[in-house]
């Protein structure tokens, strides 16, 4: 399964490069210049597309959650939604019925997830490969109806689903409300995206990897593999909650049916197109599952299913690695001009 | 008592319906060692070829087996065009191309024949069944026709030399190969059977669940639910799967109260779940033994 496309990212690897997770980012001058360029990015263009822009930043945070979850510790999950629903919910419920600041919901959410996701793993630690996608594939398509619960109405809205409102800029900033959820959010997916690629490099994160690459031999090098596998899921968790937390604030509602199946497979679709296991990925997946279907949309209605499938289709045979394939030729071509 | 065995009665004829999805689902995974997440789109679309046939004057059963033969010839197609060449990916890969062909297929109908809900004609008519109140004719239409599918299968994989080629090239492929089984026509064999018989679901369901792009939804994960029970590798389980998830659905949907049908889904993802940690060989699969 993974063995093979980690074996494949370990052998292009230049053989002096000690660090493994080093193949799983960006040069801090690349990196950089991304964030100079997302930074003025709202400042060009209409307020509509900066909330897509927020959108992207958004789904950005929960592909790379799947990331850390497939490209680290090499489980699937296609339940990637119910998360997400999970910590869109909580964040809802804390601002509308507990009147909670809505920046603080968002550690709440990401706990809550941790916890959610901690114990789902549990059982899911016993399961591998296609075991597993079917799983997490029946949890996301058991999520809609588990939110509509007649029992849980008073909190969830039911059906109606709950109205969030939106935050202004604080301290009176002179930003509109889309700008300032911009950067709120691109703070936050910064602040993420460092902690995981530290996450990555550390002893746990090179412990995943290890059990990604071999469990048996993990296990032999004393590594607690049940540990390690809970403690991803449920770390994979929080962070969807927390991009959860922030799509109720963002769209301003939240629903039972913004959470069906289809929003898993997105994600899932948006880490194969980025490329598994590289995090700067992430964001090309997100972007390409917020505007490809609205490209497609535009063209003829319920088009989008099937441009998504067949574009899809295209990176599995061309470009299996997704965008990561695609920056490192570009990379090479780069290089082979210098040199 | 009425309403206990009404509900098994009932239970046993969606069972029908979900061990038909969970052979098709087996019949894949033992070619391939993959689960088909497109299953229950492949199976709407064909219920659309056939309604279709049926709008143009098509008699019943004239759709019901020219369906049959280009959704096997569908499914051919489909593993020679995308899952053959995928053969050595990962099965991360494998799940990718699953997706898009979901989203492809489910895309499609909308496109060509729209996302309203269409009534899809019965030939057994919804009458009670024999004077019973507990049984339509439908409903024991449904069970004949699938155990009559069934039995040809069984007949098929048990009694014929290509039954046995494919039931060798599933269980050894590479023994298979050496003693002059052509392994990839079997494959491809189990792909136009696969889909085949989810054609026969998807027909067979649509008179209750109406027909629409999403209507195989439920059903793929009752059918998935079924598969898993049985036991992935064997196909026989994976009919009594079926007719036990079937009767499973009904009883705790009127037995346990809360429940009803706003849980109908969680109950198969719980199902699904305790199987699989429970005894992940399923009732009647092997256990899978790994090398170290």
């Amino acid at each position: 399964m993974m063995v093979d496309a980690s074996r494949k990212a370990i052998s292009d690897a230049p053989p002096s490069d000690a660090d493994a997770a080093r193949t799983m980012r960006l040069g801090t001058g690349t990196s950089l210049v991304i964030l100079l360029l997302l930074l003025v990015a709202p400042l060009l263009v209409k307020n509509f597309i900066v909330f897509q822009l927020t959108t992207v930043l958004i789904y950005g945070i929960a592909i790379l959650a799947l990331n850390i979850l497939t490209g680290g510790s090499g489980q699937f999950s296609l339940g990637q939604s119910a998360f997400y629903a999970l910590g869109a919910y909580t964040s809802a419920i804390l601002i509308e019925h507990a009147g909670v600041n809505y920046a603080l919901t968002l550690p709440i959410s990401g706990i809550v997830c941790f916890a959610a996701g901690f114990l789902f793993g549990l059982p899911a630690l016993r399961l591998s490969g296609v075991y597993l996608a079917l799983a997490t594939f029946a949890l996301a398509v058991a999520t809609p109806q588990l939110l509509k619960l007649g029992a849980l109405e008073p909190w969830t809205g039911g059906v109606q689903g709950l109205v969030v409102d939106k935050p202004d800029a604080p301290f009176g900033l002179p930003v509109s409300q889309d700008a300032w959820l911009y950067y709120f959010t691109l703070a936050i997916a910064v602040a993420i995206y460092i902690a995981s690629v530290n996450l990555l490099s550390s002893r746990s994160g090179r412990a995943m990897m290890a059990i990604r690459d071999n469990e048996i031999a993990a296990s032999a090098m004393g590594i607690n593999v049940a540990l390690y596998k809970t403690l991803t899921f449920g770390v994979s968790a929080a962070i969807t909650g927390i991009a959860g937390g922030l799509g109720a604030i963002a769209v301003q509602f939240v629903a039972p049916d913004s959470f069906t199946i289809q929003l898993a497979i997105a994600l899932f679709l948006g880490m194969v197109v980025g490329g598994v296991g590289w995090l700067p990925g992430s964001l090309v997946g997100a972007a390409f599952i917020v505007f490809i279907p609205n490209v497609a949309e535009s063209i003829s209605k319920g088009l989008s299913g099937a441009v998504f499938g067949v574009l899809l289709l295209v990176v599995i045979f061309l470009v299996p690695d997704g965008a990561r394939q695609v920056a490192q030729a570009c990379r090479s071509v780069i290089g082979r001009r210098k040199g | 008592m009425e309403l206990l065995s009404n509900q098994i009665l009932a239970g046993i004829a969606t069972g029908a319906i979900y061990a038909c999805m969970a052979l098709a689902l087996v019949m894949i995974y033992q070619a391939i060692g993959q689960l088909n997440f497109a299953q229950g789109e492949m199976a709407m679309f064909s219920t659309f070829m056939a309604w279709q046939m049926i709008h143009w004057g098509a008699p019943y059963w004239a759709a019901f087996v020219l369906t049959l033969m280009l959704s096997f010839a569908g499914g051919v197609v489909i593993e020679r065009l995308l899952f053959r060449p995928l053969a050595k990916a990962p099965i991360l890969t494998n799940l990718a191309g699953f997706l898009a062909l979901f989203a492809i297929i489910n895309s499609v109908a909308g496109l060509i024949w729209d996302f309203t809900i269409k009534p899809f004609p019965s030939p057994f008519g919804s009458s009670p069944f024999l004077g019973s109140r507990l049984v339509s004719t439908h409903q024991a239409g449904m069970i004949g026709v699938i155990l009559l599918v069934l039995a040809v299968l069984f007949v098929f994989l048990r009694f014929t030399r290509m039954g046995l080629a494919m039931r060798a090239a599933a269980a050894q492929p590479e023994s298979a190969r050496l003693v002059g089984i052509d392994t990839n026509r079997m494959i491809a064999l189990g792909w136009g059977m696969a889909a085949a018989v989810g054609a026969v679901a998807g027909m067979l369901i649509a008179p209750v669940v109406f027909l629409d792009p999403n209507m195989m939804g439920g059903v793929l994960i009752y059918g998935f639910a079924a598969a898993v029970l049985g036991g992935l590798s064997s196909p026989p389980g994976a009919v009594v799967g079926g007719f036990l998830v079937g009767i499973i659905e009904n009883l705790v949907g009127t037995y346990v109260s809360g429940v009803g049908n706003e849980l109908k889904l969680p109950i198969a993802l719980a199902l699904i779940v305790i199987v699989l940690v429970v005894k992940p060989s399923g009732l009647f699969g092997r256990q899978e033994i790994k090398r170290v």
